[in-house]
């Protein structure tokens, strides 16, 4: 299985442990991926409050180079997905698909308009299967209790993210989770907004999103929190202790990118899967699992 | 067919008055909607059953509430295709105090209505005869003239639910609706009093982009699509000293310049390269971040063939936005 790879801005960036631990569990999974070194950024949806036509032409390109490579994208990042995937979703107008195409000319590229970009944890549900996942899982997270964080642009707007066609991406995390050998804990937070895209214009009110849902996760026993997106990820673990000293309580939720959690089960170790880097520290999760400390 | 929905009631005037579920099962018609279903509990089971409904058109706003989880309109959900699990689960609106079982205050709500001023405000000379609009400056507004007040979008908005002071989804959609009405503002329509205002604390920029408002509002106004559009408008009129503005126009740049985000210097430049106390504050995450190798790249390299990037930029916003 091969993919056109995107990993996004953040996996290189402020998440450096999550690209890693992704290229570690798509080799065991025979998932090739090859790189688009010239992708641009997707925007995030920061671009498009600016201006719509333009975060959707860098997409178009994107989605053009994919098409050159004759692959399908595969994205790790919830909050790359869901702007492509809206992007696509636009992009189905013919008439606005030829002015976009328009801007693409004069670097030789054309979006035909069949990418169908695929976040990870969607490939593994849909395209690799989970019978595949289970039969590589070597160390089950058995006794783990782990609340699911989807991140808001793997789930909303439903339309654009085709939920009618593929109607196990409502519950793919869950399955996740249950395949590598977890407990599911569910909460209410689990689709909510991690508060990370208001971090730097009302951190008080971003603070108070990232201590509401790991302590609504603790209090229904969760040992860790799960997420598919690395900007969750950079608001709910490396902003954890400020959330926790705001809201006056200790918190103390490791919180593991889909691909670590992944890895674990498959026999990976904790320092290839990049959780050393992680500003919660996840021993107490390792030491559960019998995972040796090295 | 057989509902069985569960019900979060409550009861101010109960003796130890705390919000408890209920299951009640009714018969209704295969293509009875939840609204049905929920009239026949009251008319059945419990007459002290207290909601909100009237139209049952979705025309009237009366029956928002949260169906299993998510708001929406009572009278506009079809039973058959909410029940998961054999039940149906039904919740008041969330981000507004309870009165009784699904009945909220929506006093707060109509607060930050008419904190927007929700009324045209045409500056200079009033015009002679009537004003008239031409039907193509008005089209875009048809969505969002829409809005019937239900609520559905406060009640999942996922600031409003750690902060009660932003302005929210419904009032911003509102204030957009006048924002980009030509008659509003001055002679080019350019509403700047009002947009000055929204960029204040608890207003535009306190939007987290969750979406949960596009997904609940039950007439397609899309809130979170106007409060992005506020904030394209605000920075069009010139209101760029805030943290918001400074973090859009500076991710822009990023793109814009490598191709993809720096993140390290995305934070100081929404912050404010001389908001010194600000900047201190996130030293001891820096350097958390720093001691577990968790730091953005030092030098921000550009991405190969950055430069087509920086050319669909000077393409798609024309030489006019580039100065």
């Amino acid at each position: 299985m091969k993919y056109a790879f995107f990993p996004g801005c953040v996996s290189r960036g402020g998440c450096p442990e999550l690209y890693p631990a992704t290229k570690l569990i798509c080799e065991k999974l025979d998932i090739e991926l090859q790189e688009m070194p010239a992708a641009s950024c997707t925007g995030a949806g920061v671009l498009q409050e600016k201006n719509q036509l333009l975060g959707d032409t860098l997409n178009a390109r994107t989605f053009a180079m994919a098409e050159a490579l004759d692959l399908p994208i595969l994205t790790i990042c919830s909050t790359c997905q869901g702007v492509m995937s809206q992007a696509n979703h636009r992009l189905k107008d013919p008439e606005y698909l030829a002015k976009v195409n328009g801007f693409l000319a004069e670097e030789d590229l054309e979006y035909k308009g069949h990418a169908d970009p695929k976040h990870l944890l969607w490939v593994l549900v849909e395209d690799v299967g989970l019978d595949k996942l289970l039969s590589l899982i070597t160390r089950p997270l058995a006794g783990v209790r782990m609340a699911p964080f989807y991140g808001c642009y793997i789930v909303r707007p439903t339309d654009a993210l085709e939920f009618e066609d593929h109607p196990d991406r409502e519950t793919a995390l869950e399955q996740i989770i249950e395949t590598i050998g977890a407990t599911v804990v569910d909460f209410e937070g689990k689709t909510r907004c991690c508060g990370f895209p208001i971090l730097t214009i009302n951190e008080r009110n971003s603070m108070a999103m990232v201590a509401k849902h790991t302590l609504e996760a603790k209090e229904l026993g969760a040992d860790a929190m799960i997420t598919p997106c690395p900007l969750c990820h950079l608001n709910l673990d490396s902003f954890q202790p400020k959330a926790a000293a705001q809201a006056g309580r200790p918190i103390g939720l490791p919180i593991l990118h889909m691909p670590q959690a992944i890895g674990l089960a498959m026999g990976l170790s904790p320092n290839d899967m990049g959780l050393r880097r992680h500003i919660v520290n996840t021993t107490p999760l390792e030491v559960a699992l019998g995972i040796p400390n090295r | 067919m057989d509902v069985t929905l569960k019900i979060k009631r409550f009861d101010p005037e109960a003796a130890d008055p705390e919000s408890f579920w209920q299951d009640f099962t009714v018969a209704i018609d295969e293509s009875g909607t939840v609204l049905d279903a929920l009239i026949k509990v009251r008319e059945d089971h419990d007459g002290t059953f207290s909601l909100r409904c009237s139209c049952r058109s979705a025309i009237c706003g009366s029956c928002a509430m949260r169906i299993n989880g998510h708001a929406g309109l009572a009278c506009k959900t079809q039973a058959s295709t909410a029940i998961k699990d054999g039940i149906i689960t039904i919740e008041p609106a969330g981000n507004m105090p309870v009165i009784k079982d699904l009945v909220v205050n929506f006093d707060s709500f109509w607060d930050k209505i008419n904190q927007i001023e929700p009324y045209l405000k045409p500056e200079g000379p009033e015009p002679e005869a009537e004003y008239i609009a031409s039907n193509e400056s008005m089209l875009h507004l048809s969505s969002v003239t829409s809005c019937i007040m239900c609520g559905a979008c406060v009640s999942d908005c996922t600031v409003m639910e750690v902060d009660p002071t932003f302005l929210g989804p419904a009032a911003l959609a509102k204030a957009y609706r006048f924002t980009a009405d030509p008659r509003d503002g001055d002679a080019n329509g350019l509403s700047k009093d009002r947009l000055e205002e929204l960029t204040k604390p608890s207003g535009m920029w306190d939007c987290t982009r969750c979406m949960e408002c596009v997904t609940a509002c039950p007439k397609g106004v899309a809130p979170m699509d106007r409060i992005m559009a506020l904030r394209d408008q605000a920075i069009e009129a010139g209101f760029t000293n805030t943290n918001g503005a400074r973090h859009t126009e500076a991710f822009s740049d990023s793109v814009e310049h490598s191709g993809w985000l720096d993140e390290l210097r995305l934070v100081p430049k929404s912050v404010g390269i001389t908001n010194i106390s600000a900047l201190i504050g996130y030293a001891p995450i820096a350097i958390q971040a720093l001691t577990h190798g968790k730091m953005p790249p030092i030098i921000h390299k550009k991405l190969p063939q950055s430069e087509n990037v920086r050319k669909i930029f000077d393409k798609v916003e024309g030489p006019e936005e580039r100065k």
